[in-house]
């Protein structure tokens, strides 16, 4: 391997913004993989449109990041020079495409927890972090909407969109549970304004989920063990062949540039 | 006699001018002023400093506009012009003037409604045809062919259009 890992210095704001960054990220990328794949031209675009909006929110969240930490890194080292075990995104982001449901399943756990999140994080008391907020509550208002539609679509569609819907929600449930932990250092960040408590927005989360699942003819689990580990580097296997593909270009010729 | 005031604001102006100048990429009928896009020039000295703010998170527009600038401004006989990108505050569709509106309405794109309120992204949409004015619309994709429109079509006049989304 040409290039080494940078390491960063994690503080508090630090693991914060890049724990936002990477989710924002990892689920764009996942989206970008639907590109030129999705079942018609509206999707594709729809897909490929919530990506470039999930990776525009990632790219002003590790500026914020590597400007907070204060040493030499930019958003483009964050990005290509950290390996699986240094990224700090949800494992629900990670999980892969499967099939059209699961990606939808999957997009809308996140955005109507990305939703309720951004409205929240307005008030921040950090004004760079409350002008990200204000710009990604709105397109993840756009996300939440499709991603509605389409599980209502798909619940309450044939029997077979109806069983791959509710199997992916099946399958994806045990990784909801992390988006609503909190760590003792996101505590003090909580504690001082500078961010929302994301605990504190579950039970309107759930309000979503119902309203929705119940229109789609949908069951939301009974279970509640949730698995965790992406917040502080201990993913599932699929994390290191994306960043595989995601890092090649700078890992083969470092320091490549457009 | 010239004023060393007056001849500062006589370069501010023509270096605002020059910024001004350039358009959307995508939408070349509009300026980044008629955006909302251009926020600040600074002059120091001969030094210009333009401050413009990203609409969409992920606009890819943005590093292409920032590049023209600079081209704009040396074009005008600024050195080194340098763009800055601010934040905050956020961009909204609300900053987009009176022209800039009419200016997308002629090109055929519907502009976005005066509120970017919640309501607005959420509520029942009303969005009248660029081209006949009928207000018999219908949503065909909520993500058109970049970031900031949507897909309408006209059910009076059968002609599909671009929506500038609020945001």
């Amino acid at each position: 391997m040409a290039v080494a890992n940078i390491q960063v210095s994690e503080t508090p704001l630090v693991l914060y913004a890049l724990r936002r960054a990477d989710d924002a990220l990892i689920l764009g990328h996942r989206l970008s993989e639907w590109c030129g794949h999705a079942p018609m031209l509206e999707e594709d675009m729809a897909l490929s449109n919530i990506a470039l909006d999930l990776i525009g929110q990632a790219r002003e969240l590790y500026t914020f990041a590597a400007q907070a930490e204060g040493k030499d890194n930019d958003e483009d080292k964050l990005a290509y020079l950290r390996d699986v075990r240094q990224y700090r995104n949800l494992l629900l982001v990670e999980q892969p495409n499967g099939d059209f449901a699961q990606t939808l399943v999957r997009q809308f756990f996140y955005s109507a927890f990305a939703d309720l999140y951004w409205r929240a994080m307005m008030n921040s008391r950090d004004a760079t972090l409350a002008a990200i907020a204000a710009k990604s509550e709105k397109e993840s208002a756009y996300h939440l909407r499709h991603a509605s539609e389409w599980i209502i679509r798909l619940g309450d569609g044939t029997d077979e969109s109806h069983v791959r819907a509710q199997a992916a929600i099946d399958r994806l449930w045990a990784f909801t549970g992390e988006m609503f932990a909190v760590d003792d250092g996101e505590r003090a960040l909580i504690h001082a304004g500078i961010v929302v408590d994301p605990g504190a927005l579950r039970g309107r989360w759930l309000t979503t989920l119902s309203d929705i699942t119940r229109e789609a003819t949908l069951t939301l689990p009974q279970n509640d063990w949730m698995q965790q580990g992406g917040r502080s580097g201990r993913h599932s296997e699929h994390l290191g062949h994306l960043l595989s593909e995601l890092q090649s270009m700078q890992r083969t010729f470092p320091g490549l540039t457009w | 006699m010239v004023t060393v005031l007056d001849r500062d604001s006589e370069l501010r102006r023509r270096a605002w001018d020059a910024a001004a100048s350039v358009v959307d990429p995508e939408i070349p009928v509009l300026s980044i002023a008629d955006l909302g896009v251009l926020r600040d020039v600074v002059l120091d000295g001969d030094h210009v400093e333009v401050a413009i703010t990203p609409t969409y998170s992920g606009c890819p527009a943005m590093n292409m506009i920032a590049l023209e600038i600079e081209i704009a401004l040396e074009r005008a006989g600024f050195r080194h012009p340098k763009v800055r990108t601010v934040l905050s505050p956020a961009w909204t569709t609300d900053w987009m003037s009176e022209a800039g509106r009419e200016k997308l309405r002629a090109y055929g794109i519907a502009p976005p409604q005066a509120s970017s309120s919640r309501r607005a992204l959420f509520g029942e949409q009303a969005v009248a045809c660029p081209q006949c004015g009928s207000d018999k619309t219908e949503l065909l994709s909520e993500f058109g062919s970049t970031s900031c429109k949507a897909l309408w079509r006209c059910k009076t006049c059968r002609e599909p259009f671009d929506y500038f989304k609020c945001h």
